[in-house]
């Protein structure tokens, strides 16, 4: 069953400032899978955001339309967790709070609300920290926050922009891992988008290669190497060879055009 | 392993360098005030004109402890007087604070509110409060309610303006990661919108304070019988500049106690930005 299935997505966004319309998203069409960990892979301002944005809510197609569940998405809902390109945390409020917010909004108490939380906050390496304001938490450690907080929704589908950008190599690897683990032990559906082809192949199931703004899907495909993935195996090195492809294609035919 | 030299100046050095920025503190207050009193005492003016400090903290401990009664008929009043002033400006400030978060919020938030409410209110915020005097006296005669009017007035459009900004200012995302969470509107309003909103909320509230004495004292000059206002422009009637000074002195304790006491509960409420207080101090 299709759990997200995208129609011919355009986005324009009018500039009223400099009066001219930006084309950001141009005729996207995906079907994404109940369980799919799918990969959105593309460069800088090619809309990758854009397109996440208007699966969350947050944005309304200029034309197209967008099921989630068989349900045209119309507004931002807890059955669809995000994880921000910034953290995007609630600078009032300690690592727990922020963590349980929903459950605030649900109207839970003070001590169900933590009980709840930490189950989360210890699942992403924060313990020791509830008690802590995001100000008081480096970026990498904010970041976390924001993935605890989209996995206590218990979301059918979570959408991560770029979530381990800010990142250093380690913690990046390790978070990964635990990411991997999640989705495999909660059966939900990810839609992460990243730039980094190693990123992508490491975690999904799915490959979305995106071009160059205007966005459009350049290839989709299944991508089911066995886990634990290694970077340095001969089958991971095919498929990024072939990615890596895909990608320079692109550039050479758009330095042909211009 | 510290060294005897090194432990001598850890249990001094901490202590002197304390003992001397407090003096770099009051040295300056301190050196004014021997100036005035020299100045005052030198006869180059009348004394009446120019009362040395010594005398305004004569009359002031008089009005205030009634030990003498050098202060006439104000001696030992001035707890009754300052209470006065501070009942007005608190039910002034409260009703302007409680009106201009929510109207600030609800223009901030609504682009139709601000269309229909915004225009008028920034008619009417040019007009300085103490031209409203006539207008209050005749609406609400002489007594509490043209003070509690006027210190309204000149609270509520700090509140207000800088509750709009606080409002406006709100990171789109945060206001997303709410709705993705599942918040209503008014939840939005609620947990997000004013917590966000709340160091310019503050920031308006210091400023509103300030206003409030001000426009407490004015009133107090022509609309009210009682309150340190009245206490320093009937001074004046009767040539007891001394007192004047002393009403005056009085009237900057209690808006510096007033603006302490706003900042303590700022201090308390923005306790998450105790961080980047201290990094930005
Ligand atoms: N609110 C907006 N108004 C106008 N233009 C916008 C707006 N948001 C995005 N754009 C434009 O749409 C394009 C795609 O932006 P988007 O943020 O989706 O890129 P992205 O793929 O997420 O890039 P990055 O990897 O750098 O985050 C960009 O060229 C940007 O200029
Ligand atoms: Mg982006």
């Amino acid at each position: 069953m299709a759990e997200i299935a995208i129609r011919n997505i355009v986005k324009t966004f009018t500039d009223r400032q400099r009066d001219q319309d930006v084309l950001a998203v141009d005729n996207v069409s995906l079907t994404i899978r109940d369980n799919d960990f799918v990969c959105l892979l593309g460069p800088s301002g090619c809309g990758k955001s854009t397109l996440l944005n208007m699966i969350a809510g947050f944005e309304t197609p200029t034309s197209g339309r967008i099921e989630v569940a068989g349900q045209i998405v119309e507004k931002p809902g807890a059955d669809r967790g995000v994880v921000f390109q910034q953290p995007t945390l609630m600078p009032w409020l300690t690592v727990a709070e922020n963590v349980a917010f929903h459950l605030k909004l649900k109207g839970l108490g003070r001590a169900e609300r933590r009980a709840q939380a930490q189950a989360f906050i210890d699942l992403v390496g924060l313990t020791g920290f509830e008690g802590h304001y995001p100000s008081e938490l480096s970026g990498g450690m904010n970041q976390r926050v924001g993935i605890a907080r989209a996995l206590l929704m218990n979301p059918r589908v979570i959408l991560m922009d770029e979530p381990f950008a800010a990142l250093d190599a380690q913690t990046k690897i390790e978070m990964q891992e635990e990411l991997v683990r999640i989705w495999e032990r909660i059966r939900c559906t990810i839609v992460f988008v990243t730039h980094s082809v190693d990123e992508a192949l490491v975690l999904g199931t799915r490959i979305a290669v995106m071009t160059r703004r205007p966005g459009r899907i350049r290839e989709a495909f299944d991508f089911d190497l066995p886990r634990p993935r290694d970077v340095t195996s001969p089958a991971f090195n095919d498929a990024k060879r072939n990615v890596l492809g895909l990608i320079r294609e692109e550039a050479t035919r758009i330095r042909h055009a211009a | 392993m510290q060294t005897a030299s090194e432990r001598l100046r850890a249990a001094f050095f901490p202590n002197l360098r304390w003992v001397l920025t407090k003096i770099e503190r009051i040295a300056v207050p301190l050196l004014l005030v021997a100036v005035w009193e020299a100045f005052s005492r030198s006869g180059a003016l009348p004394q009446a004109l120019l009362p040395p400090p010594s005398a305004v903290l004569h009359a002031l401990g008089d009005w205030m402890f009634g030990i003498d009664g050098s202060a006439q008929d104000y001696s030992g009043t001035w707890l009754r007087n300052a209470l006065a002033s501070t009942m007005r400006v608190a039910a002034g400030f409260a009703i302007a604070a409680a009106l201009g978060i929510v109207l600030g919020t609800a223009i901030g938030w609504s682009r139709a509110i601000e269309a229909t409410v915004e225009p008028t209110l920034q008619m009417l915020r040019p007009i300085p409060p103490v031209s409203w005097i006539p207008l209050a006296i005749i609406w609400f005669g002489i007594a509490d309610r043209p003070a509690i009017f006027l210190v309204f007035l000149g609270a509520f459009f700090p509140v207000l303006m800088n509750t709009i900004h606080g409002v406006k200012a709100i990171d789109r995302n945060l206001i997303r990661a709410g709705a993705m969470m599942g918040a209503s509107e008014r939840q939005l309003l609620t947990d997000i919108v004013v917590p966000a909103a709340l160091p310019s909320i503050f920031a308006g509230l210091r400023i509103a304070v300030g206003s409030a004495w001000m426009l407490t004292v004015t009133a107090e000059m022509v609309a009210v019988k009682s309150g340190v206002g009245y206490v320093l422009w009937d001074s004046y009637y009767f040539l007891r500049y001394d007192m004047v000074i002393a009403a005056m002195v009085s009237i900057g304790l209690l808006g510096f106690l007033s603006d302490y006491g706003i900042k303590l509960l700022m201090a308390r409420v923005l306790r998450w930005q105790r961080t980047t207080v201290r990094r930005g101090a």
